[in-house]
């Protein structure tokens, strides 16, 4: 798109997202920190990447959907990750005997929704958001049916140990694991093939058809993936839980999104990255870490000053790149 | 944009071709009327007892009135995903200045309605105005109106006012319950707005907001009052909800959004915005509660009917997503080339 860039501007800088919310993170952990000095201990720094992590490993499939285009949006992240959390519990039953077995029936169980919803949105042409959003329905009353209401069984103790206990150098093998899943990401999306032809068919379908792309298979792809990633997420969630809810995922739906669209990942498909999405998730859970420390809420408020406070948050950075191009003139 | 279409109906002559494209969505719509109707018919004992018949509306009419809001907020191009906490903020305002009292209900009525107006308001400047993109805005604005809603009303509860719950069950002429004609109403006056500037204004900057602002229609105001007029409809619903429910309930939101989306879509409303109508959303609602009821009566077990209902709405999407894009597949192969 652009042509030569022979150094990196300080403006080009200043307008890229990923800085933006870099800096924006930055600036709402020094708040913490000046507000309670407990949020600048490692310990804390630890607990809220470990927080972080759930929602950036499930929105590592969001970034992909969302950047091969055709108004892509995967809403069932949350209800796949929930659905992959219910089924290991129940496999697991608090024992590390079925581990191996458990997790691979979690992850081909998140699968299916994604095959589900890739058929859906190529072969039926539903528009991924009214897609994904009405598999949250038939997901939602699979676990009713699976479960009879009441999901049973527990986490595996070494599921557990991954993501709370056990550290090496002091990061909890959950940090690593989100670590190594970000390297494989950003270079599948800069290094290889398939991530070139994934924006390619995101910047333009019919371009990418002509130069050989075969779309659907691209997008078909990212729909299974997305839903891979949020069932990897459910487990790990479920490591940190130990019990499963069959709200579990629910809250990383949107939330998946934002983290995309914070750090960069335009919904019209094309552009973004993961780098950004891994700020963006660190961001939010900051952001949310922090309304609990002030205790804004709580008592007989409940949750709801906190939610008010997180949606015109959100609003702001969102305002500060987020925006779309003006009309002609 | 438009240039490419797909093979299969660039061959027809241009008449079979309009035909096909225009009235596939309202004949699957029609047909998945008629099917349900039918079905509950026979499955549903009385369905056609007045008090059947004003039970049955009684619960179309709030899913209805969402639908067309959002088809409202669709078609101008937008997408509201905060409309089921507009619905619930608006509905948790009235029932608590409401307080079982019928010399409130005006008062109630009017503040609740002045809030859905002004959900919408914010929800349209934030979109136009600061533009940005409206499925991430409407999300974090549904944070808001979620968390407002529940300071307002913390718990489901609270007391409608007796002569609003009384007057929605009545039953006139023997088989026209109240509801059904406010859903008529509901029908008329988007026929009215439809007919006005604002309503070719709205089709206008869906369908293309670059040539609309070209050929000088005001588009950034025309976003705003779509998403306020989108907001004092849910609010509509609000009041519906109340009166079925005769209580307020904060915790529906995300459940209603999902049915004014499910709903528009099966009714052939395009979500790229530009084409559709409240019509088709009307009768999509109605299709939607149907099924809901035939699940119940059809004798699923109790822990399978979620699923079995998922099960259908996907297929009706499914079908209806076939045939509205088959005059929408040429956007479909350039999709997102801007």
């Amino acid at each position: 798109m652009t042509t030569t860039i022979p150094s990196i501007p300080l403006r080009r800088l200043a307008k890229d997202p990923v800085v933006i919310s870099g800096a924006v993170t930055l600036l709402l952990w020094g708040a913490a920190s000046l507000y309670s000095p407990a949020f600048a201990t490692w310990g804390h720094i630890v607990t809220t990447l470990t927080v972080a992590s759930f929602l950036g490993v499930i929105a590592i499939g969001q970034t992909l959907v969302i950047i091969a285009g055709g108004e892509g949006i995967d809403l069932s992240v949350g209800a796949a990750a929930t659905l992959s959390a219910i089924v290991a519990s129940r496999f697991m039953n608090g024992s590390d005997d079925g581990l191996f077995f458990a997790v691979l029936a979690a992850l081909a169980s998140a699968c299916v929704i994604g095959v589900v919803n890739a058929i859906g949105v190529l072969v039926f042409r539903v528009p991924p958001l009214v897609m994904t959003l009405g598999m949250i329905a038939v997901v939602a009353g699979f676990i009713r049916l699976y479960t009879g209401g009441r999901p049973e069984g527990s986490a595996a103790p070494l599921l557990n140990q991954l993501v709370t206990g056990d550290t090496v150098l002091g990061i909890p093998g959950v940090l690593w694991l989100w670590l190594g899943l970000s390297v494989l990401v950003i270079w599948l999306l800069r290094r290889t093939s398939y991530g070139w032809r994934l924006y390619a068919v995101g910047a333009n379908r019919t371009t990418a058809y002509l130069s050989g792309v075969n779309p659907s298979a691209v997008k078909f792809s990212a729909y299974v993936l997305s839903s891979l990633f949020a069932g990897v997420g459910g487990l790990l969630l479920l490591g940190y839980t130990q019990n499963v809810y069959t709200n579990l995922g629910a809250d990383y739906m949107l939330n998946s999104v934002a983290a995309a669209v914070i750090g960069g990942t335009a919904l019209v498909g094309g552009v973004g990255g993961y780098l950004g999405t891994i700020i963006g998730a660190i961001l939010l859970t900051v952001l949310s870490a922090l309304l609990r420390t002030m205790q804004i809420g709580g008592g007989e408020w409940g949750d709801a000053p906190r939610q008010i406070l997180f949606g015109l948050v959100l609003i702001i950075v969102l305002t500060a790149y987020g925006r779309q191009k003006r009309l002609r003139g | 944009m438009n240039l490419l279409r797909s093979p299969g109906t660039a061959d027809l002559p241009s008449p079979v071709r309009s035909v096909l494209s225009v009235r596939m969505p309202t004949v699957a719509v029609g047909l998945l009327l008629l099917v349900t109707v039918v079905a509950s018919a026979v499955l549903q004992p009385g369905f056609f007892s007045p008090y059947g018949l004003s039970a049955s509306f009684a619960t179309f009419l709030p899913l209805a009135t969402i639908a067309a809001a959002q088809t409202i907020i669709v078609l101008g191009g937008g997408i509201d995903l905060s409309i089921g906490t507009v619905v619930t903020l608006s509905s948790a305002v009235s029932v608590v200045l409401m307080q079982g009292d019928d010399g409130r209900l005006p008062l109630a009525l009017a503040a609740g309605l002045a809030t859905g107006a002004a959900c919408g308001l914010f929800n349209g400047l934030v979109v136009a105005v600061l533009r940005l993109q409206p499925i991430v805005a409407t999300f974090a604005t549904s944070s808001v109106f979620g968390g407002l809603a529940l300071l307002v009303l913390p718990t489901p509860g609270g007391q409608a006012a007796p002569v609003l719950t009384g007057t929605y069950r009545m039953v006139l002429l023997l088989y026209v319950p109240i509801p059904a004609i406010l859903l008529l109403a509901l029908f008329l006056g988007w026929r009215l707005l439809r007919g006005t500037r604002f309503g070719q204004h709205l089709y206008a900057v869906g369908g293309n907001a670059d040539a609309a602002y070209t050929s000088a229609v005001p588009v950034s105001a025309v976003r705003v009052l779509s998403y306020t007029l989108g907001g004092l409809v849910a609010a509509l619903a609000g009041v519906a909800l109340l009166a079925d429910a005769g209580a307020g309930d904060p915790t529906l939101g995300t459940q209603l959004t999902l049915g004014s989306i499910a709903a528009l879509v099966i009714g052939g409303t395009r979500l790229r915005g530009g084409s559709g109508g409240v019509g088709g959303a009307l009768v999509g609602a109605v299709v939607l509660s149907l099924i809901q009821g035939l699940v119940f009566f059809a004798g699923v077990p109790t822990n399978a009917r979620e699923f079995v209902y998922g099960c259908i709405i996907i297929a009706a999407i499914a079908l209806a997503g076939l045939l509205t894009n088959r005059n929408g597949s040429a956007a479909g192969t350039t999709g997102g080339n801007r």
